[in-house]
């Protein structure tokens, strides 16, 4: 699903050039649930938004799904990012002007799809994660769990290829992040290629292999035994 | 282009500007305050516009007056100082040689310029007018309103010498009680019984004022022992010819007449409307020019505080607009959201606006009504000019948002999402 080799990334701060990625080869198979650690400054983010096509990497090659993803202008990133992307992030990121059911449906208006259609859609989602009678709320009033919830479900009504997840409970309590774990376990499950970045020892080891990122190099990569996030909640 | 059609980018956009209520309100004012003025300033100036030419609408603004004065050049064995008079045979004279003239009415008058006036008699009452000689042309030059059942002096009146007279409404004020029937009731002039058949309305025009009486022309001359001596002249040209240049020719072809140096401007003197008219036409429509560069400057400055508005909440929405991207939305379709958004605003800004100075005009129209103190009469809105106004509007709001919306592209999707 996703293949990466040898690829450098460097940032300009003034006159210093700051190297942040230093040659990471690395893929991914269908069905895959990665968990990517490093503590900051590691290159976990900077690895995560090339691969969300949100940064593009200096040399090296990316194939996602056997497609080239290489000197994309903003139109076509945006294009590939809509079909094969879903993005969960930190801080949810909702449009908060805009109910839990317009936030899930929002990609699939830049699908292009019918507006009947993409209500049913959201709405088949927002029940995924079980928060189906909070349609018609708006983020604020929302839970911080509620609220990733949402966002989860927005990133998976597109049906896209990948979900990346950048510190999905980073602003979550512990109970809260079991139960967001919980449901990116049963989406990957169904069988979704799901990336998660974090630096939380308990939510890597529910996934199903880790990837150590230190100084912007892969140190370790291993396949772990999942802990199951059901089991706490 | 054919995302503006679909039902679908409107609502997105009508989501954004509802729910951002305070931008859009703050934003819309600005507009509206912009648009508001502009419509009411035109209105004004075109009230007022129309309250000059309603000065000048009684009178058929090619028309000159011509009245005989005293020669400053020797000539042909004359002397200088010799005195001009004016004669029924130079008004037969000018009818038939200057042919730009559309009408011609010699009149005369006494109680002007040192001459006596008329004693005015009624039962036990007299007073001392203003007396003129005139023929029913002049109505068509300098139009005399009537009240109800009254008439101007007319052809019979002047072919038979009637003893009828028209009066003035101050002189109706001052010799008759209210509701009392003047038309068909006799009076004493100098001596003499008329019938008096009219009452004319209050004018503003010239000397006449609202005390005079008007006779037939025929009768003033035997009554004040004329002869075809005439007081001046009132010249209406073709509405074709220039009235400066039909006064040349007159003036040229009584010179000859009256034996006049050619180049001896005293002889005659003469008032050209024409050129008054002018004046005030230039002086009205530098009035609209400034109105209109106001009213522009105006707008401009409600567009670009749209335009400001819209650039700091881009930076508000940096982060949603991030997030949009994220969730594949292209630099065009977040352009073209916040260009719509630019547009729409300033649209519905423009229309309220419009709607609020109209009904301003409106109001201004019915509190002034016809009242003569105010110098503003029917101010209305030109239908093309508001119409451009608000395409200009259109057109700004667009150009403006092109700012906003460029900077909301070029920040780069993981700049927004990072940002707190």
């Amino acid at each position: 699903m996703i293949e990466i080799k040898d690829l450098h990334k460097s940032y300009q701060m003034g006159s210093n050039s700051l190297h942040v990625l230093k040659g990471i080869n690395f893929s991914v198979k269908e069905g895959e649930l990665v968990a990517i650690m490093g503590s900051s400054g590691s290159g976990k983010s900077t690895l995560l938004n090339i691969l969300g096509m949100l940064d593009e990497a200096d040399t090296g090659s990316y194939f996602l799904d056997e497609v080239p993803i290489k000197g994309l202008n903003e139109t076509k990133a945006a294009q590939y990012r809509n079909k094969f992307l879903g993005f969960v992030f930190q801080s949810f990121n909702l449009i908060n002007y805009k109910s839990a059911l317009e936030n899930v449906a929002l990609p699939l208006y830049y699908q292009r799809k019918k507006r009947k259609e993409r209500t049913e859609k959201a709405m088949e989602y927002l029940g995924k994660v079980s928060l189906a009678e909070w349609a018609t709320h708006l983020p604020s009033e929302l839970s911080g769990g509620q609220k990733q919830r949402v966002a989860i479900a927005r990133a998976l009504a597109a049906d896209p290829k990948v979900l990346l997840a950048d510190e999905p409970t980073g602003a979550l309590d512990s109970k809260t992040s079991y139960e967001v774990m919980d449901i990116i376990q049963g989406i990957n499950d169904e069988g979704k290629t799901i990336l998660v970045v974090t630096h939380e020892e308990d939510i890597a080891n529910m996934c199903k292999r880790i990837v150590h990122l230190k100084d912007g190099v892969i140190v370790e990569d291993k396949p772990v035994e999942q802990v199951r996030a059901s089991q706490y909640v | 282009m054919k995302f503006i059609f679909e039902r679908d980018t409107w609502q997105e956009i009508y989501g954004a500007i509802r729910k951002n209520k305070i931008r859009t309100i703050i934003t819309v004012i600005g507009v509206t305050w912009g648009v508001f003025l502009f419509v009411v300033l035109l209105g004004m100036a075109k009230g007022l516009d129309n309250s000059f030419r309603s000065q000048f609408n009684d009178f058929a603004t090619n028309t000159m007056f011509l009245w005989g004065q005293q020669t400053s050049m020797p000539n042909n064995g004359f002397k200088r100082g010799r005195g001009m008079q004016l004669t029924l045979d130079d008004v037969e004279a000018l009818e038939s040689q200057v042919n730009d003239i559309e009408y011609i009415a010699p009149r005369n008058v006494t109680g002007q310029w040192g001459t006596p006036p008329g004693q005015f008699v009624r039962g036990s009452k007299s007073g001392a007018f203003k007396v003129f000689g005139d023929y029913p042309t002049i109505d068509k030059v300098s139009k005399k309103k009537m009240f109800d059942g009254g008439r101007f002096i007319n052809e019979e009146d002047i072919k038979y010498e009637r003893k009828v007279c028209v009066i003035g409404e101050d002189i109706y004020k001052q010799f008759y009680d209210k509701e009392e029937e003047a038309i068909g009731d006799f009076v004493k002039i100098n001596g003499i019984y008329f019938k008096v058949i009219g009452v004319y309305k209050p004018t503003q025009q010239g000397f006449e004022g609202d005390d005079s009486i008007f006779l037939p022309f025929t009768t003033f001359q035997s009554i004040f022992n004329q002869g075809r001596n005439i007081s001046w002249m009132v010249i209406t040209a073709k509405a074709d010819k220039n009235i400066v240049n039909t006064e040349a020719k007159i003036k040229t072809t009584l010179k000859r007449m009256h034996d006049v140096h050619p180049d001896d401007d005293q002889a005659f003197g003469s008032f050209n409307l024409g050129e008054e008219v002018a004046k005030v036409n230039g002086f009205l429509s530098g009035m609209r020019l400034i109105t209109y560069i106001v009213g522009i400057a105006t707008l401009i400055a409600g567009v670009i505080a749209i335009g400001n508005v819209l650039l700091i909440t881009v930076k508000e929405r940096t982060r949603e607009i991030g997030v949009r991207r994220a969730l594949g939305a292209t630099p065009a379709e977040i352009r073209g959201q916040i260009m719509l958004e630019s547009i729409m605003l300033t649209f519905i800004a423009g229309l309220i606006g419009f709607v609020f100075g109209t009904i301003v005009l409106w109001g201004v129209n019915s509190a002034i009504g016809n009242s003569d103190d105010v110098p503003i009469l029917n101010p209305t809105v030109d239908f093309f000019a508001v119409v451009g106004a608000l395409l200009s509007i259109v057109l700004l709001g667009t150009i403006i948002g092109l700012i906003p919306a460029q900077k909301a592209v070029s920040i780069k999707p993981i700049e927004a999402l990072r940002e707190e």
